[in-house]
């Protein structure tokens, strides 16, 4: 094991080599989902719901089926009737028959989009008209579109069998209400009797999808002997084996998924949407069949994450002692259980230490899609309304937001509310990295304000493979199991160049199909560098071990006697005796010679991740007339442990902050009155483009993990929870206004400047 | 299953008889940067596609005596890059360049956007008050008419089935007389207005406004020529009290709609404030001639 600490004596960590996929993606040559080609391959469509919520009474498939070019065509009635079970395969928990209903409705649709019955046939265009000529008859029932709503009594009912849990006495009558949590700790009542001030507002925000540039896609055969091959992109090829054998009831031994480029994910291709429906389509027609979504398909099929609404009341002494916090949740989960709400619960408080505390959640069915994992899910909704309060108690106060966070910020030895103690965190060297940045001595003009927001997420390890094998030139091929959404290659191939002591460019790195790779679960949770990394560098320790052992048996002296130093093996010591020292690239040569191939694999299930902690400053400025809002400086602080490589870290951090400006600013799903999305592409589904934003300043604080070779924490998901708070503390800063309802678009800005005559 | 006739005749005549024997639905092709879109979505499918590329004089700009000659299709690109053009009219330039993005510049065109129809095209307010006209060809040969009169409501024009916009002309700008346009979104680029207004001034040594237009977009079916709007400037400095008259005449013209894009209240106001901001970059380009 390395010495964590000891950052000046790493060659390869913390560098910035070119990444060894960045020329296949430049040059427009790398392999996507829908690129995938298979012989005789022919080509899938959906039949989707125009209803929120209906009973299917009958499917017609007949005009269909006689069309000239369609192989096939399934409905629910050609996929097993699963069970009700929980499965943790995926980045939330989600249940099998939930999932098997939402590929394909059984006897009801929950939501505008639900997929009915798909259709392949010898072109997409024959494939479209197939799924037009398929007729549906609905009986229309009443929907329920909003949360609150949702939870009213005579509401809607979508599932029969939902009781809610969590509440004594149990409900003897369904509800859309699926549980209630609750983390506690002192004693709240005496805690705001103790505050001076106390703030308590309720705050809503919006579902917003997680807008990857590559719709969903795959390529599927379902060969006579029973062997399946899905080539696709997505978050964890072994989750989509696991759920396509689990879903069409085969075994996982018949299923082999190879991984494509994915141009995206986010979340949201931790679960899949296409792949066991190919995967039938294909039993059927005999044939391999390609099934790509439309964007429009994507935004109304596959899971944006929960909009919400948040009640916070927060108090504090004149001395900016937090005395008590409490938090209720209410998250939409789409049209099956399963909001992130215990994530949002768990997160919104972290970065205080607070003596009395309370988090409160719902987790809420609608006719809505099911929600998805979307970056550090639950915790950007939740933080948003606790990072606006908190904002609106330092100003009731009169202390600056940082050095309020300082003074109860979370350390080590913190007690969070949802349990476990911190060590080793960074959160207040990432507070003091903000406020030391030079973009806060930046004057602010008229109209302009700046605004202050922390965010919390856990980070997690888990289960990675990695194998390595020593070429024979002294090469390395280097593969895992982790599906690379953030430049992951990158920093496998350097951190196993750093421990085998060669250039990063001697390391190849690819990603192994599921036959070729030991099991690995989803690229998400922040967990790709952290735990398939420590495979890697262990994979690499043992690799280091057998060119030692090589070394010995051509110098003839005992292993002990031989140790590894910049990629060649020299004798301990003098008394090891004088030998010249043998590179990587000798030993391999001779490795025939020495007892065979030089290989090593390594599987983990690593536990200890470091959690993430951010702190975001931004800069607006408020058109009061338009009620337009340009980002005029963005700076995020962040502990990152230690970065493997800057630059990917960066950008995980900037991509992140981007993605968290479009949540504050324009992103919403929005629903006409029938309860059908009205917004489904990218022209009203409003991301940031590149001319709204200013170059995001990154400040990497490295506090390092010890639970990791090299000291890293996960990166990727904590940047999206400071940014919606920062900015409305911002526009507030900028105007007086408090915005508590997300998006904060102009004609919402404009009205609230209305209402409040500013 | 359906599959659209294509042809790229190389004369008017030859588009004309395309555009009057269709058996089925025609639609013109220029840029096709709404068309190949609205059919790509099962919005349109036309039966017949009649691409007019090909027919001389329908891309290119040249000034004549009676203005500036602009073919149908020329795209976007094209026509920023045209130096005589922009500095004679710099609002009619910038609201074509605001189309879509810097790729699709490359083939968005003044007579798509004005024969889609949206009451929301970036380019029409401008050539309004422009004052640009537009020349229509059909089978009973070539008539001239002001740009306002093509859109009839959202989607629809007044031309008939046969015809087509073949080109538009725009008045050379004379004397102190300069031009603006101006949209909001809720983005900075690659976006649809959620208002837009466009704004053609003529003032005089002292800097009063002698002649005006004003027009707005995507506050109603179709857009609006603010003849009221037009007064209030005329015999006016661009001062507060004007500009405040201004705006009240703008607010009170707008008949939107409550929308994805925006809530009647927001474009009502907004509407308000872009007249006034377009003004008052007109008169400073007017008065700098």
């Amino acid at each position: 094991m390395n010495d964590i600490s000891l950052k000046d004596a790493l060659k390869v960590v913390g560098t910035r080599p070119v990444r060894p996929d960045g020329v296949d993606k430049v040059m427009g040559r790398a392999q996507f989902g829908g690129d995938a080609v298979m012989p005789g391959m022919i080509f899938g469509s959906t039949v989707r719901s125009p209803h929120a919520h209906a009973r299917i009474i009958k499917i017609d498939t007949s005009a269909a089926e006689a069309m000239k070019g369609v192989r096939a065509v399934v409905t629910a009635a050609d996929l097993p009737n699963i069970t009700s079970e929980e499965a943790f395969v995926g980045e939330g928990p989600m249940n099998f028959r939930d999932l098997s209903c939402n590929l394909m409705a059984r006897d009801k649709v929950l939501y505008d989009g639900h997929v009915v019955a798909a259709v392949a046939a010898t072109s997409t265009s024959i494939a479209r008209a197939a799924a037009e000529a398929i007729k549906v008859e609905y009986e229309v029932l009443p929907h329920v579109i909003n949360e609150m709503e949702a939870m009213q009594p005579g509401a809607p009912v979508l599932h029969d069998d939902i009781f809610t849990s969590g509440v004594d006495p149990k409900p003897t009558t369904p509800s859309n209400v699926v549980k209630r949590m609750e983390f506690a700790k002192g004693d709240l009542e005496a805690g705001f009797a103790a505050a001076d001030k106390i703030v308590e507002r309720t705050y809503t925000t919006a579902p917003v999808h997680q807008a990857y540039i590559e719709p969903h896609a795959c390529v599927a055969a379902f060969n006579p002997d029973g062997q399946c091959q899905v080539i696709c992109s997505s978050q964890g090829h072994f989750m989509v084996r696991a759920y396509c054998a689990k879903l069409l009831g085969i075994d996982i031994s018949e299923i082999r998924v190879t991984p494509a480029e994915i141009g995206g994910g986010f979340g949201g291709k931790t679960l899949v949407y296409l792949e066991p429906l190919a995967l039938a389509l294909s039993r059927k027609a005999g044939r391999p069949v390609r099934m790509v979504m439309t964007r429009e398909e994507v935004f109304r099929g596959s899971g944006p994450t929960s909009g919400g609404t948040i009640n916070v009341k927060v108090g504090a002494k004149m001395d900016g002692t937090i005395t008590a916090a409490h938090a209720e949740v209410i998250l939409q989960a789409g049209a099956y259980p399963g909001s992130p709400i215990g994530p949002a619960l768990m997160t919104c408080w972290a970065m205080y230490d607070i003596e009395n505390a309370s988090a409160v959640g719902f987790d809420v069915v609608s006719n809505r899609p099911k929600v998805a994992a979307y970056r550090a899910p639950g915790a950007p909704i939740s933080t948003y309304a606790t990072e606006s309060a908190v904002d609106e108690l330092s100003r009731a106060i009169g202390m600056d937001p940082i050095e309020l966070r300082l003074k109860n910020a979370a350390k080590d030895g913190t007690k969070a509310l949802y349990g476990p103690t911190f060590q080793n965190i960074g959160y207040v060297e990432t507070l003091e990295a903000a406020k030391n940045h030079p973009n806060l001595q930046a004057k602010l003009g008229p109209n302009q304000g700046r605004g202050v927001a922390a965010g919390f997420w856990f980070n997690i390890g888990g289960e990675s493979s990695a194998s390595l094998a020593v070429n024979e030139d002294g090469t390395i091929a280097l593969v895992s199991g982790s599906p690379d959404i953030g430049g992951s290659r990158a920093s496998m191939a350097m951190m196993a160049a750093e421990v085998l002591g060669v250039n990063v460019e001697r390391v190849r790195p690819i990603i192994g199909d599921t036959a070729s790779v030991g099991f690995t679960f989803v690229t998400g949770g922040s967990r790709v560098t952290f735990a398939t990394g420590t495979a890697v560098c262990d994979a690499s320790d043992d690799i280091v071990k057998q060119l030692r052992g090589r070394a010995a048996k051509l110098w003839e002296i005992d292993v002990e006697a031989v140790e590894w130093r910049d990629g060649s093996a020299y004798p301990a010591g003098d008394n090891a005796g004088k030998f010249e020292p043998l590179s990587l690239a000798d030993i391999a040569v001779k490795s025939g010679r020495t007892g065979g191939p030089i290989a090593a694999k390594a599987t983990v299930n690593a536990q200890g991740a470091g959690p993430g902690w951010g702190v975001h400053v931004v800069d607006v400025e408020v058109d009061k007339e338009t009620g337009h809002v340009k980002i005029l400086r963005y700076t995020a602080a962040q502990d990152v442990g230690r970065a493997i490589h800057p630059s990917y870290v960066e950008g995980q951090v900037q991509g992140g902050a981007v993605q968290g400006i479009g949540w504050a600013l324009n992103e919403e799903y929005i629903y006409d009155k029938d309860g059908r999305l009205d917004n489904g592409g990218f022209l009203d589904y409003r991301v940031p483009v590149a001319s709204d934003l200013p170059k995001i300043d990154v400040a990497l604080v490295e506090v390092p993990n010890p639970r990791h070779p090299f000291g890293a924490k996960g990166v990727g998901e904590v940047p999206i929870v400071p940014p919606m708070a920062a900015i409305a503390n911002a526009i507030f800063d900028a105007t007086g206004v408090r915005m508590t309802s997300l998006p904060m678009s102009p004609p919402k800005v404009r009205a609230a400047l209305d209402a409040a005559g500013k | 299953m359906y599959s659209p006739t294509y042809a790229a005749p190389t004369t008017v005549d030859e588009a004309v008889g395309l555009l009057a024997n269709a058996s089925g639905a025609a639609r013109v092709l220029s840029g096709g940067t709404d068309l190949i879109i609205q059919m790509r979505s099962g919005r349109l499918r036309p039966e017949v596609i009649v691409d007019i590329k090909k027919i001389a004089g329908t891309i290119g700009i040249r000034e004549e005596a009676d203005g500036w000659h602009i073919g149908a299709a020329t795209p976007g690109a094209e026509i920023g890059e045209h130096a005589g053009l922009c500095a004679a009219w710099p609002g009619v330039t910038e609201a074509v360049q605001l189309i879509g993005s810097t790729q699709v510049q490359g083939r968005a065109s003044f007579a798509g956007n004005l024969c889609n129809a949206s009451p929301a095209g970036d380019s029409v307010p401008g050539l309004v008050a422009a004052g640009a006209l537009a020349v229509i060809v059909g089978k009973n040969g070539k008539r001239t008419v002001p740009v306002e009169d093509v859109p009839v409501s959202p989607g629809r024009t007044s031309l008939a089935a046969d015809e087509f916009v073949y080109e538009f002309i725009i008045p050379k700008a004379s004397g102190k007389t300069s031009d603006a346009y101006l949209r909001f979104i809720p983005r900075t680029e690659m976006d649809i207005a959620v208002v837009g207004c466009g704004i053609t001034v003529t003032l005089d040594a002292s800097g009063t406004c002698t002649a005006a237009k004003v027009c707005l977009g995507a506050v109603a079916p179709t857009i609006l020529v603010l003849d009221d709007a037009a007064k209030i400037l005329i015999g006016n400095k661009l001062d507060d009290a004007t500009l405040a008259k201004l705006d009240a005449a703008a607010q009170a013209a707008c008949k939107p709609i409550d929308d994805k894009r925006g809530t009647i209240e927001f474009r009502t106001k907004v509407a308000g404030v872009l007249a006034r901001r377009v003004a008052a970059i007109a008169f400073e380009r007017a008065a700098a001639r």
